[in-house]
C-alpha cells in the first residue's frame, strides 16, 4: 500500500526540492556504503581469490550443500515434528476435561517462554545425565526446535479453531458426529487453513533457529560457511554475504507462499 | 537444588548481564525501528528503497548469522572497537547485532500500526499545512504506537530471549552460565535447566502482562 496520504503531491517547487534531497540521500547512502567497502577493502574482503572460491564446485560440494541439507534437514524435521506437537497439544488445550487441557496449557506456555538456545544446551549437555546417552547435535536442535516452535504452533492452531463461527461446531454435532470427528474433520481443517500465512511465518522462523545449530557444532549452513570456507580462504565477508544471501531467497520465496495464502 | 543455590551470585549476574542486553538492545531497536519506519513512508524514493531493502535483509537473516557478522564483520574486519576492555567491546557489539536484527521487527509491527490510523487524520493534519515530518510526527506516529503496544510487547519478550545468542560474540549472559553448570554440576542437570527457564520465565511473564494492560489503557478510541 502507498502512504501518499502522509504528504501532499509536490508541486513544482516541491518536485524540485525533492530532487535535491533525493540527490542528497543517495549520496549519504553511498558514502556510508562506499565507507563499509572501504574498510572491508583494507582487510582485503574484495578481493578476487577471497570470492571466487563461492564459484568452484568443490567449495560448494563441500560446504555449502551439505551445510544446506544440514540445515533443510533440521528445519524439515523440526516443521513435521513441531506441527504434530503444535497439533495434539492445539488439541489438548481446547478439551472439555480440565485434566488435560491445564497440563496442556502449563507445557505450551513454559516452551513458549524458554528461549530456544536454552532447550538445545539442556538436550545437548544434559541428555547423558538425564537418560544415559549422548545424543546427536541434529537430535538436540531437532528437540528445541519442535518444544518451542510447536507451542507456538499450538497456540496458532488454537487461535484458528477459536476464530470459527460457532455454527461450524454445532453444524457438525447436528449431523451426529462425534466429538472426534467433529475437531478432527471441521474444525481442525478449517482452523490450519485460517491460520496458514501465519504458520508459514512460523516455519520461517524455524529455518532460521536452526542457525542455532552451529553453537552445538552441528554442520549448518551458517556454520559450513563462516567455520568453515571462511576457515580456508579467510574470507569472513564474502562467505557470511553468501550465506544471508541463501537464507534471504529461500524466506523470501516462502513469505512470498505465505501471502500468496493469504490471498487465497 | 544446591548447585542453583552455591551459585545464586554467579546466576545473577548472569541474569543482569541478559537484562542489561535487553535494556539497550530495545532502546535502540525502538528508535532505530521508528526512523526505518519513517523512511518507509518518506516522499523520497530512496529512502524507502534503502529502509525497505535493510529490513527485509534483517528480518530475514538468522540472528546467529547477524551477530557472527557483528562480531566477525564490524568488530575484527571493520575494526570497530567500542572499548578497550574485551568483554566490554563484545557487550556493545551484541547490543548492534541485536539491535540491527530486532529494529526491522520494530519497524513491520509500527508500519502496520500506521494503517490502523484513519486516513482522515492524515489528510486533517495535510489541510491544516502539516508537512510530511510534522503529520508524521505529530499525528500518524503516535496514534500508530499506540496501536501497535501489544505486538511491541512481543517483540520484546522475543529479544529477551534472543540474547541468549549473544554468546557467539563472546557475552557471557544466562545461556552460558547455564552450560558452564551442566558441567559442573551434572547430578542436577534437570534443576539447573529448570531454574534457569524460571528466570526467563520471571523476565518475560511481567513483560507480557504490562504490555497487555498498556495495550488496553493506551488503545486509540474510535
Amino acid at each position: 500500500m502507498s502512504y501518499a496520504n502522509l504528504y501532499e503531491p509536490p508541486g513544482p517547487r516541491g518536485v524540485r526540492r525533492n530532487r535535491v534531497l533525493a540527490g542528497a540521500v543517495t549520496l549519504v547512502l553511498l558514502a556510508i556504503a562506499y565507507v563499509v567497502y572501504v574498510r572491508f577493502d583494507e582487510k582485503d574482503q574484495w578481493a578476487a581469490d577471497k570470492w571466487l572460491p563461492l564459484l568452484r564446485g568443490d567449495v560448494w560440494a563441500t560446504f555449502i550443500l551439505p551445510g544446506l541439507a544440514g540445515t533443510l534437514g533440521a528445519a524439515v524435521a523440526g516443521v513435521l515434528l513441531a506441527g504434530l506437537f503444535g497439533l495434539v497439544f492445539a488439541v489438548a488445550r481446547m478439551s472439555e476435561h480440565a485434566w488435560i487441557r491445564v497440563p496442556a496449557a502449563a507445557v505450551v506456555e513454559f516452551f513458549r517462554s524458554v528461549p530456544l538456545l536454552l532447550l538445545i544446551f539442556f538436550a545437548f549437555f544434559g541428555s547423558y545425565m538425564v537418560i544415559g546417552v549422548n545424543i546427536s547435535a541434529f537430535a538436540a536442535v531437532v528437540f528445541g526446535l519442535t518444544l518451542y516452535n510447536g507451542s507456538v504452533i499450538a497456540e496458532i492452531v488454537r487461535a484458528g479453531v477459536l476464530s470459527l463461527p460457532k455454527g461450524q461446531r454445532e453444524a457438525a454435532y447436528a449431523v451426529g458426529m462425534r466429538k472426534s470427528q467433529v475437531m478432527r474433520l471441521v474444525l481442525l481443517p478449517q482452523g490450519v487453513r485460517v491460520m496458514l500465512p501465519a504458520l508459514v511465518s512460523q516455519f520461517i522462523v524455524l529455518l532460521k533457529d536452526s542457525a542455532l545449530g552451529l553453537i552445538v557444532g552441528y554442520d549448518e549452513l551458517v556454520d559450513r560457511g563462516l567455520n568453515g570456507i571462511a576457515a580456508n580462504f579467510s574470507n569472513v565477508i564474502p562467505a557470511a554475504i553468501l550465506i544471508a544471501a541463501i537464507f534471504i531467497a529461500i524466506n523470501t520465496s516462502l513469505d512470498r507462499l505465505a501471502h500468496r495464502l493469504g490471498a487465497a | 537444588m544446591e548447585a542453583l543455590l552455591i551459585e545464586g551470585d554467579t546466576i545473577l549476574a548472569a541474569f543482569w548481564m541478559t537484562i542489561r542486553l535487553t535494556a539497550v538492545s530495545a532502546l535502540g531497536s525502538l528508535v532505530l525501528g521508528t526512523l526505518l519506519t519513517a523512511m518507509r513512508v518518506a516522499p523520497l524514493a530512496a529512502l524507502r528503497a534503502a529502509a525497505g531493502t535493510y529490513v527485509s535483509v534483517a528480518r530475514n537473516t538468522p540472528l546467529t548469522l547477524v551477530l557472527l557478522f557483528t562480531g566477525l564483520g564490524v568488530g575484527a574486519n571493520l575494526g570497530v572497537e567500542l572499548s578497550d576492555d574485551i568483554a566490554t567491546n563484545n557487550f556493545w557489539l551484541a547490543c548492534i547485532g541485536l539491535t540491527a536484527y530486532t529494529s526491522a521487527f520494530v519497524c513491520e509491527a509500527l508500519r502496520s500500526g500506521l494503517n490502523t490510523v484513519p486516513v482522515g487524520q492524515a489528510e486533517a493534519a495535510r489541510s491544516l499545512g502539516l508537512g510530511f515530518v510534522k503529520t508524521l510526527r505529530l499525528i500518524t506516529l503516535p496514534q500508530a504506537f499506540r496501536a501497535v503496544v501489544a505486538p511491541l510487547g512481543s517483540i520484546l519478550i522475543a529479544l529477551t530471549k534472543n540474547t541468549t545468542i549473544a554468546l557467539v560474540v563472546g557475552v557471557s549472559e544466562a545461556s552460558v552460565r547455564m552450560r558452564e553448570m551442566i558441567e559442573t554440576y551434572g547430578d542436577q542437570v534437570i534443576q539447573i535447566f529448570l531454574g534457569f527457564a524460571a528466570g526467563f520465565v520471571l523476565l518475560c511473564l511481567p513483560m507480557g502482562l504490562l504490555f497487555g494492560w498498556l495495550s488496553r489503557r493506551m488503545a486509540v478510541a474510535r
